[in-house]
């Protein structure tokens, strides 16, 4: 019987999508359990610490992103069926989404061009210009849009990308502290406003919440994505001339 | 559980042939979610079929974004020198579009009369 190789092993494991698959539900569960036992406290937000954890993992063991996303892409794929299936809650809450429609467009419309101009805005006052402002118009809306309007402007898809994500967490970081603060206690509004605020991430956040909220947020993510899509051109254009 | 994926997987793969072949600026899952919803007001057994296994997948919708995430984590060095600058622009930004999208909200509710029937219910602190 040869001795195992422990080496050998690794060399194994770090080359099958197993072990980055199974080490990003741990680290899901991980960082869901640590929010669920901070009583869904914002600031313990499962998104935020099991990337957290899987980056430090990522660096102790000198593993390249690629080799990771090997792993981690199925469940990555997941995000186009999940978005499919906020169907689901938009068909049950359909009374209520009909009897709402015109606070909704109204907020989308606002909400929508706050998103785009203060950013654009706050940058230029802080001196970002070019390509990395340009990646800033589409940080919003959910990331296949955002990188398609940003590389439609000019902008650079990965930085709009990391933009996106890092949006949708200081989103749902700040949404429920922000409008405790405010004493907004309609569901609806919440929802909707995170979901054109911080879309899919927003979302998620929302769901855990309130299942309103949620469904809201899924058709604030929605509508904004084509919004976005059709109105920052025009925005950026303003800016520039 | 496998007829619901399939209706989920027919109704992205749907949009995103439509997203590419009519150029249209939504993404293919954005225009399947529309799709499944209209598939649901035509036929309600087929909400009934996806309903459980939709619900599933929505209450761990934070799992999808963590492979993105930790993309964003190993590559923090494409924000370069301007990783704070950019970092205050988000916080304000999304705080600004946050507050105005809610008030909004509110507001037009308010004046055409429009009441949340869930509004009762504030969660626990």
């Amino acid at each position: 019987m040869t001795p195992v190789d422990l080496p050998d092993i690794w060399s194994y494991l770090s080359r099958e999508p197993l072990l980055w698959l199974t080490a990003t539900l741990a680290a899901y569960l991980v960082g869901d359990q640590l929010s669920q036992r901070a009583g869904r406290n914002p600031l313990v937000n499962p998104v935020l610490v099991a990337m957290l954890l899987l980056g430090g993992l990522l660096w102790v063991t000198g593993t390249p992103y690629s080799t990771y996303f090997e792993g981690a892409q199925f469940v990555h794929f997941m995000l186009g069926p999940a978005t499919v299936a906020l169907a689901i809650p938009l068909y049950a809450n359909r009374a209520q989404i009909k009897s709402a429609l015109l606070p909704m467009i109204a907020a989308l419309v606002v909400g929508s061009v706050t998103a785009i101009v203060s950013a654009l805005w706050i940058a230029q006052a802080l001196g970002i210009d070019g390509a990395v402002w340009l990646s800033l118009a589409p940080k919003s809306t959910t990331a296949p849009v955002a990188i398609g309007i940003a590389e439609q402007l000019g902008g650079l898809p990965t930085l709009t990308a990391a933009l996106v994500i890092l949006t949708g967490i200081i989103g749902a970081v700040i949404v429920t502290p922000l409008m405790r603060l405010m004493r907004i206690r309609d569901w609806r509004a919440r929802g909707f406003a995170v979901g054109v605020a911080a879309h899919g991430i927003g979302t998620a956040r929302a769901f855990q919440v309130n299942q309103s909220a949620g469904a809201f947020a899924g058709i604030g993510m929605g509508l904004n994505a084509l919004l976005t899509a059709l109105i920052a051109p025009y925005i950026v254009s303003l800016f520039l001339y | 559980m496998i007829p619901a994926v399939t209706i989920l997987l027919v109704c992205q793969l749907i949009g995103e042939t439509l997203a590419r072949g009519l150029a249209l600026p939504v993404p293919g899952p954005v225009l399947g979610m529309a799709l499944l919803l209209a598939g649901c007001l035509a036929v309600p057994r087929i909400a009934q079929i996806v309903m459980p296994t939709a619900q599933g997948i929505l209450a761990h919708l934070s799992l999808l974004f963590v492979p993105a995430g930790v993309g964003v984590i190993s590559h923090l060095d494409i924000l370069g020198g301007s990783g704070p600058a950019l970092f205050v622009v988000l916080l304000a930004s999304t705080a600004l579009a946050l507050v105005a999208g809610v008030l909004t909200f509110v507001g037009v509710a308010w004046l055409i009369g429009n009441k949340s029937d869930t509004a009762q219910s504030e969660p626990r602190p």
